[in-house]
């Protein structure tokens, strides 16, 4: 009889602390936020979606060997003796034409690994998340403008000043 | 009716050639399309009370986009929905029981409102045998579950019927011994007899009466939650051992029939609740400013908004427990508060127990205040909580 009496205390006192608990979050106000309204504060240095400053990828290559799942594609072609094709913001010397460089997303698994051999600093994970797109071919981003090497070179510098 | 249709006759002029059974019976249809009515609204009210409560307590924030306000329209374009499905009955089942069973567990619910009243004159039918009828007419519901799970040909239907059937026959028990604590008092089971007893104010309310009304109360509510299938009593319909119980067969209009019928128990039960204990269509402070009708579906209200908070607050009991709080728990302490109140009533000197009154009622505020308390906690931890984020 005692372990009954004991029971029913238990049942009550543990329902009375329940009630009160799920009355606090009733009124707390909810941490949702409906997304496309309202959207969190992604950290400064957030690492998300891939950048590449082509004006100052120099087609090492380095990106794409890090790479663990082989995502990024970079085909270069050497300048010729002649040509000229600037220097990059840091002040090296652009040997390569890189003709193709092409980063697919739907690979990507936002290690970061590639970001860390880049010598001069042109590839880069931006806080932006919202990559989603309605063709998977478009998930392919492509860096490379191969039609700038095609011009004359009195133009390249021009097109540099771009 | 008769008596409103002898009233209307003798004030309106041509309608004394109409004969008066006739007139009668137009206005217990119409009674029958308002109280329809009624419990279809209050239905919609109930379930988006639902979504809202249920999302706030697990701190989300529920339906938010759905017409506009806070997804206002939500529970309607569900309804909408519901009636746009496809109508599926089983190749299998038992095809007239499987059609007529969502009826009558809808109509067992809707009988239980002729004897709600919602003002002094508004009720449709003051039965003297009132609180009786309620009891009778609510187990019909039962019938239609069990209807539902035979003619559904399903194990889990089948199962889930049973359940419900041996749950509501044993809590049957302790809800009619806890008015039986209130009865006695007053003499009558006649539903607007009960609220005039408790009229004045909230001092004449039942639940303060005595200490024993006040544990048929809370006895009552937690008897009534079983009746009506709700956590943590709802094994019928128990998701994770029985798919979805009794209605597992059921899509489109024949489950929101279903849907609707477990939401106006609900509210039904909540109501007579407050008409045996809670002084029905009466304001707190007595009278029934502004409006009978609000005060009436105000109080079920609330009892509902409890019947939802202890629903997301409690998990469900196994077979064993329930059938041990039904017959070892309830239904002794229902009988101990039928003789209690009964002898507090004809033996405690009568100082004892306008004392014990205001002992019960301070009780209760201060049981609020420790909620209040709570609330307040969750709010001033959401400020917290926004100034971190905002720092």
């Amino acid at each position: 009889m005692g372990s009954y009496f004991r029971n029913l205390y238990q049942s009550a006192a543990s329902i009375w602390v329940g009630l009160n608990i799920t009355l606090k979050h009733l009124f707390t106000p909810s941490i949702t936020l409906e997304y496309p309204d309202e959207r969190w504060q992604m950290p400064e240095r957030a690492r998300n979606q891939l950048f590449n400053d082509i004006d100052d990828c120099i087609g090492c290559d380095q990106c794409a060997r890090a790479c663990p799942v082989d995502c990024i594609y970079i085909e270069c072609e050497k300048a010729g003796p002649d040509e000229d094709l600037g220097l990059t913001s840091k002040g090296t010397k652009k040997r390569l034409k890189v003709l193709r460089f092409d980063i697919d997303m739907g690979l990507c698994c936002y290690c970061g690994l590639c970001t860390y051999p880049c010598p001069t600093e042109c590839l880069i994970m931006t806080p932006n998340y919202e990559s989603s797109v309605y063709d998977r071919t478009d998930l392919v981003y492509r860096y490379a403008r191969p039609w700038d090497y095609e011009k004359k070179p009195a133009d390249a510098e021009s097109a540099d000043r771009k | 009716m008769l008596e409103l249709a002898e009233v209307l006759v003798n004030q309106v002029g041509f309608l004394s050639a109409v004969p008066i059974g006739l007139v009668s019976l137009a206005l217990g249809l119409l009674a029958g399309i308002v109280v329809v009515t009624l419990v279809a609204v209050l239905g919609l009210i109930m379930v988006y009370m639902e979504m809202k409560i249920s999302a706030h307590i697990q701190d989300r924030l529920g339906p938010m986009r759905t017409g506009g306000w806070h997804g206002w329209a939500q529970p309607i374009a569900d309804g909408v929905k519901l009636l746009l499905k496809e109508d599926i009955i089983p190749a299998a089942a038992d095809k007239g029981l499987f059609i007529l069973a969502p009826l009558l567990v809808f109509s067992g619910t809707l009988a239980v409102f002729v004897c709600i009243p919602f003002g002094g004159s508004l009720i449709v039918s003051d039965l003297n045998i009132g609180i009786f009828y309620i009891l009778a007419i609510s187990s019909l519901g039962v019938l239609g579950i069990l209807m539902a799970g035979w003619a559904s040909n399903n194990k889990w239907s089948l199962l889930g019927a049973m359940r419900s059937a041996a749950q509501v026959v044993s809590y049957e028990i302790p809800v009619a011994m806890a008015f039986l604590s209130v009865i006695p008092l007053v003499g009558t089971l006649s539903t607007q007899e009960l609220v005039a007893a408790q009229s004045g104010s909230l001092y004449h309310w039942f639940v303060f009466r005595n200490p024993f009304t006040f544990l048929a109360f809370i006895l009552y509510f937690i008897a009534s939650l079983a009746e009506v299938n709700r956590t943590p009593f709802d094994i019928p319909e128990a998701e994770s051992e029985l798919v979805a119980g009794y209605h597992t067969e059921y899509s489109g209009m024949r489950f929101s029939f279903f849907f609707v019928a477990e939401y106006a128990a609900m509210v039904a039960v909540s109501m007579v609740g407050a008409v045996v204990f809670l002084g029905g269509w009466q304001a707190p402070w007595g009278g029934s400013f502004p409006a009978g009708p609000i005060w009436m579906i105000g109080k079920g209200l609330l009892l509902v908004a409890v019947q939802m908070w202890i629903r997301w607050t409690l998990p469900r009991l196994r077979v064993d427990q329930l059938m041990f709080v039904g017959w070892k728990v309830l239904t002794p302490a229902t009988f101990l508060c039928m003789l209690g109140s009964v002898v507090w009533h004809f033996a405690v000197p009568v100082w004892v127990q306008e004392i014990s009154k205001v002992g019960l009622m301070g009780a209760m505020a201060v049981v609020l205040a420790f909620l209040l308390r709570s609330a307040a906690q969750g709010l001033m931890h959401g400020r917290t909580q926004r100034a971190q984020t905002a720092s």
